[in-house]
């Protein structure tokens, strides 16, 4: 079973009504691989992160993880749609964070920290509250974790919200351009935490992203999407330094120019 | 023109009436907050339901509360159910007043933003879990001056059980006219009662808004 990616789009397509936005898609994410997908607004490659934390229903295709089918399930040998507890029992394997970040408001970055890992792993209090601690302090918050979101600045409650989602113990990361809604001066925080993360963790990351300086040194690959399709993918170095696609090139060269 | 003595008189009866339609306040409005979370849970649960928790709400806001007591009252017995005249008037007051109720807990669960159910997804949180740790304690806070209201409104209009003859402030009232031929005094302090009431509680209410506010 090792030898299956961690993460496999098998011609998955995904529509609303007329509209294509995911068009056959075959992806691999290998064991620990760090992938950056980027490409213009519109391309599909946020929703390729909804779909694979099942926030979006595919329309065709089956979604692999770590060498089972989430989407679907094996029956008498063949693969029907999925219940709920087998997409849940497939889901615990993924953590995500979002632009927005989407903190529990009422909660203060403890008890965010700790609501799933109690409810859902059935983590004592005191043991969750630890794994939690340890979690805050790798992020550099430690002295926050009584705060509630409404008292941190974007860049804290963002790496908070990566501190709950490790908190899960999750083997695939999902990051949905998690510096967008960031002031300039506090993307360099939570890139650091990415990286951080990156280094001490064994996790496969996935990540939609516009710092593509970040991508660059980051990720061992790299994926550009345009009009739902894979356009061009490969070792940074190679998309960036060198480009073989004439829309991978305009993309970079609109990037690059706005800055 | 106005009696002091009868006044006095009188107030100890007006004061155990008063108790009642306390009473039948805090009852029915225990019925119409609970039961209108229920309803508007079952719609936010399963959105196949919520067409019949649609017609159900729009039947019972489209009907004058007076024909509801009274179908409770003196209809129901038809069909074998019996109630007193407290339990059938406070029963009517609460279902009238949870339609209205679960129009604002709906109100409040759209306010929260589809990112807090995306998170809980993503967390893996199971849907009760969802509903209860994340939603709820979102849902609830803004809505409360909404629920205030109608608490309120609830409390005014329970002199309609006096038609049929609860004995709470306005029967006990009008009982008293009857047989002593004077309305000035109980009805005016029936009315004085009510404002006095419904400006405590309303003060009660920005305050609970306040003190949520702040939190």
């Amino acid at each position: 079973m090792n030898d299956m990616p961690m993460v496999r789009f098998e011609n998955v397509s995904k529509r609303y009504g007329p509209l294509t936005v995911l068009d056959n898609l075959n992806l691999d994410i290998g064991r620990g691989e760090k992938v950056s997908i980027i490409g213009p607004s519109g391309s599909g490659k946020t929703t390729v992160l909804r779909m694979l934390m099942t926030l979006e229903a595919i329309n065709d295709g089956v979604l692999w993880v770590d060498g089972e089918p989430m989407t679907h399930m094996m029956q008498n040998g063949k693969l029907v749609p999925a219940t709920i507890k087998h997409i849940r029992r497939i889901r615990a394997k993924i953590g995500m964070v979002f632009q927005s970040f989407n903190l529990f408001p009422h909660m203060t970055a403890m008890g965010n920290c700790i609501e799933a890992p109690i409810t859902v792993l059935g983590m004592k209090r005191s043991e969750a509250e630890e794994r939690a601690a340890e979690l805050l302090d790798m992020v550099g918050l430690s002295a926050k974790k009584d705060h509630y979101p409404s008292q941190l600045s974007g860049g804290q409650q963002q790496r908070v919200a990566i501190a709950r989602a490790l908190a899960m113990r999750p083997k695939i990361m999902l990051f949905d351009e998690v510096t967008s809604a960031l002031d300039p001066e506090l993307v360099g925080e939570v890139l650091q935490v990415i990286r951080k993360i990156g280094r001490e963790h064994d996790l496969t990351m996935l990540m939609v992203t516009h710092q593509m300086g970040f991508a660059k040194e980051f990720s061992d690959r790299v994926c550009f999407f345009y009009q739902g399709k894979i356009c061009e993918q490969g070792a940074p170095a190679e998309i960036f330094g060198n480009p073989k696609n004439e829309r991978t090139r305009q993309f970079l060269n609109a990037v690059l120019e706005a800055g | 023109m106005w009696d002091w003595t009868f006044t006095f008189e009188i107030l100890p009866v007006l004061a155990r009436a008063a108790i009642m339609t306390i009473e039948a306040t805090a009852l029915g409005f225990a019925i119409a907050a609970t039961l209108g979370l229920v309803l508007a849970s079952i719609r936010l649960a399963f959105p196949a339901a919520g067409v019949v928790v649609t017609v159900l709400v729009e039947l019972i806001r489209s009907t004058p509360l007076l024909i509801q007591i009274f179908f409770l009252y003196f209809v129901l017995p038809k069909a074998g159910i019996v109630l007193d005249a407290f339990t059938a008037g406070v029963a009517a007051i609460g279902v009238h007043y949870a339609a209205y109720c679960s129009e604002v807990y709906r109100a409040g669960f759209e306010n929260v933003p589809r990112g807090q159910w995306e998170a809980s997804i993503a967390l893996n949180l199971s849907p009760w879990n969802t509903f209860k740790d994340i939603i709820l304690p979102q849902a609830l806070p803004p809505v409360v001056p909404a629920l205030g209201n109608y608490l309120i409104a609830l409390f005014k209009e329970t002199p309609l059980l006096s038609a049929i003859a609860v004995l709470e402030l306005m029967q006990t009232a009008k009982n008293i006219g009857s047989e002593t031929f004077r309305y000035t005094e109980p009805v005016t302090l029936v009315g004085v009662f009510f404002l006095v009431m419904s400006l405590v509680s309303a003060g009660m209410v920005r305050m609970l808004e306040s003190w949520l506010q702040r939190r």
